[in-house]
């Protein structure tokens, strides 16, 4: 959590509507290096809908999507396909779980490593040794991202039959997988127990801390989202009506309402 | 117990039911000759002992499925033996081995007919293993298929009518076409998905049929092309039983080479893309693949064979004519997919020979052969919807060294 930080994604007046409705109303946002910034809002405020602007999933109406990477020129990632802003290094895990039940768990992960890997049809077919070494090293990648998210003793089975915490810590598998320089989850402790959520929070904070990627959270457990992450932006309708530290947001009083009969208490 | 017992019941009663319903017509005659009826119990017997015996395997084969399908939904895998089986690679190449040595020896063993049944077959083979790329992998549904087999058909037609070219130097020329043209109407359905693409492509086949019915001057129209060479070789003259036994091995090596190209694919980059494609296209591009690429790569590489191995057939067939390409062979081909499994090869072979061979050896019963054909779709799709072999999983070796980031680490605790 260090503020200080260089700025890796900057998000400045993004707008999108559907039609008449207007999802998110130029919401501007700005995650740092090494940050674990969360992105929060009673249900329906546009929180999926800002990530998937951000993800080029949507094309936004308005407003401007900018990365950072260090060491390199600024990107703007308006206009850009889903595909591309994976490479460019930002990944994400959906809130309705979406993975590839039909393929195998270390499958999954391979997947996300297809973007950092290179070998054509041609090479394919012919399966050279240079081929078969990046195919292996793929495995050993995909391996080390399964050891880390607690997931081993399921690599061969079909993903689709993994219990519900499990194919969250997958998800989040398949995305580092990409090698991102910001994570973006939207709500990974949906649908977790108590004792999954402490886990996870460990894993996010492990991710956070070896990695030294940046985490972009959409989350309800208002718990776990106080405790590991700083700044939190707020959003209401489509607003972003509060940001600051996790003390700062409880005590706004914008936020109080917008909760109103929700617990922000921590 | 209980449900057995139960089950026992039913079937009584439903023999009995079909015992009163048949009554009439299968026990009693009237003789109008010498007006007398006559009574013919024994019937009533087989009546009896027929539908007790269909409802009650009905009913067991019934009562199997949901007790497996129960226990899938319990999260926990049930895997028949022979998907085990399958699943072990050493066996599988052996089964591959007895049935390519089957294969070669067998022009040598039956007669011509028999040859060129099996040549069929082996073409339908291929067309189902090219397919199976766009559907089976990639998930993409193509209903005009066939398209892209009569292209490379009246490829070597045309060009060797016109300008005397041969079979072999056609041949990857068709396989080209058929990914030329796979490219350019991929084109179009990158967008869309499902209900949508299955018209689409349903229309691309009718429109191939279409434009070689009309354009006289490239195709001659209906009345076909004849007169096509058969397959060369080194100049030596052929009797008809020494050219389809040539077709014949041609035809087993295109199937190996097919078999070793696809199964590559499957199991490489390109192939893992497929099939995340298919289980999950939003997912998909989020992690990084690019949708049109691997559309459009899945869409080429399922025409290329259809390309190739339609010069084949209008090598064998030496007579072809837009009849020959009509929905019923796309049809079919779906069948051999669907049938034998979606993204199986093992399946989708034994698919097309069911699906080939069956047929042609139910002659015999020529009137029924099309209803017990349709029968045995349909107890297909209500007791195996995912195909005679399906779920096998590709199991990688992990080796434990070369992690890009370093050390392996502890897991989180649970
Ligand atoms: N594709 C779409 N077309 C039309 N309206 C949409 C679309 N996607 C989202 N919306 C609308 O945008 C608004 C914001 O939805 P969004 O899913 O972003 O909310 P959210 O903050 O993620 O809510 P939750 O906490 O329930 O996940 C909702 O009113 C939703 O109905
Ligand atoms: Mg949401």
């Amino acid at each position: 959590m260090n503020e200080s930080g260089r700025k890796l994604l900057e998000v400045k007046g993004l707008t999108m509507d559907f039609g008449g409705l207007r999802a998110v109303d130029s919401v501007s946002l700005t995650v740092h290096e090494g940050e674990i910034a969360a992105l929060i809002g009673p249900n329906g405020a546009g929180k999926t809908t800002f990530f998937n602007c951000v993800t080029g999933i949507y094309v936004p109406t308005k407003g401007d999507i900018l990365l950072h990477p260090q060491g390199e020129q600024t990107r703007r990632l308006n206009g850009l396909k889903p595909n591309q802003v994976t490479e460019m290094g930002l990944a994400r895990t959906f809130q309705n779980i979406r993975l590839f039940g039909g393929m195998t768990v270390l499958e999954n992960v391979m997947i996300g490593r297809h973007c950092r890997t290179s070998s054509g049809i041609f090479r394919s077919i012919l399966r050279g040794s240079r081929v078969r070494e990046e195919e292996q090293q793929i495995v050993e990648d995909s391996y080390y991202w399964l050891n880390k998210v607690g997931l081993e003793k399921y690599v061969n089975e079909f993903a689709r039959n993994l219990p519900y915490g499990a194919q969250r810590r997958l998800e989040i598998a398949r995305a580092m997988a990409t090698d991102p320089l910001l994570l973006l989850l939207d709500e990974p402790a949906a649908g977790m127990n108590p004792y999954e959520t402490s886990a996870l929070e460990v894993l996010i904070r492990r991710i956070s801390e070896e990695e030294k990627i940046a985490i972009l959270l959409i989350e309800h457990d208002m718990k776990l989202v106080m405790k590991i992450s700083h700044p939190i932006y707020v959003m209401e309708y489509g607003k972003k009506i509060a940001q600051g530290s996790p003390q700062d947001v409880r005590n706004n009083p914008r936020v109080i309402e917008a909760y109103l009969g929700e617990e922000v208490e921590a | 117990m209980k449900i057995i017992l139960r089950d026992f019941k039913k079937s009584l009663l439903i023999s009995l039911w079909f015992m009163f319903l048949t009554f009439p017509l299968v026990v009693v005659r009237v003789n109008t000759i010498e007006n007398v009826v006559v009574w013919r119990w024994s019937n009533l017997i087989w009546v009896a002992a027929g539908s007790f015996f269909l409802s009650y395997l009905w009913r067991y084969m019934l009562a199997r499925r949901n007790r497996r399908r129960k226990i899938a939904e319990e999260g926990v895998e049930t895997r028949g033996r022979l998907q085990m089986l399958l699943e072990n690679e050493q066996l599988r190449n052996r089964v591959l081995a007895i049935l390519l040595a089957l294969a070669l020896v067998f022009p040598l063993v039956f007669d011509t007919y028999q040859t060129n049944i099996m040549v069929t077959a082996l073409i339908f083979v291929v067309l189902g293993l090219g397919l199976n790329i766009g559907v089976g992998l990639a998930g993409l549904l193509d209903l005009g298929y066939v398209a892209f087999f009569g292209l490379g058909a009246y490829c070597y037609a045309i060009l060797n009518h016109n300008f005397d070219l041969g079979f072999w130097f056609v041949l990857p020329i068709g396989g080209m076409i058929g990914c030329l043209f796979g490219v350019i109407l991929g084109f179009p359905i990158l967008r869309l998905r499902g209900d949508y693409l299955a018209i689409v492509t349903l229309g691309f086949g009718m429109l191939f049929r279409v434009i070689m019915e009309n354009w006289e001057t490239l195709s001659s129209g209906p009345s076909g092309i004849a007169n096509i060479d058969r397959p060369g070789l080194f100049g030596l003259e052929m009797t008809l039983a020494q050219s389809t036994t040539y077709i014949y091995y041609i035809m087993v090596a295109l199937v190996v080479l097919t078999i070793i190209v696809t199964n590559r694919l499957k199991n490489s980059r390109i192939g893992r893309a497929w099939i995340a494609l298919r289980e999950d296209e939003v997912a998909c591009v989020a992690m990084g693949i690019d949708m049109g690429r691997t559309k459009l790569s899945a869409y080429a590489l399922g025409a290329f064979w259809a390309g190739m191995v339609g010069v084949i057939f209008a090598a064998k067939t030496t007579f072809i004519n837009p009849a020959s390409f009509t929905f019923m062979e796309s049809a079919i081909i779906l069948s051999i997919v669907v049938l034998g499994g979606m993204g199986s090869i093992l399946g989708v072979i034994l698919g097309a020979f069911i699906l080939i061979l069956l047929p042609e050896y139910l002659r015999a019963f020529a009137e029924y052969r099309m209803l017990i054909f349709g029968a045995a779709m349909v107890l297909m799709m209500i007791f195996r919807p995912q195909g005679l072999i399906s779920g096998l999983r590709q199991v990688y070796t992990y080796k434990g060294h070369k992690t890009h980031v370093g050390v392996k680490e502890q897991p989180i605790n649970e």
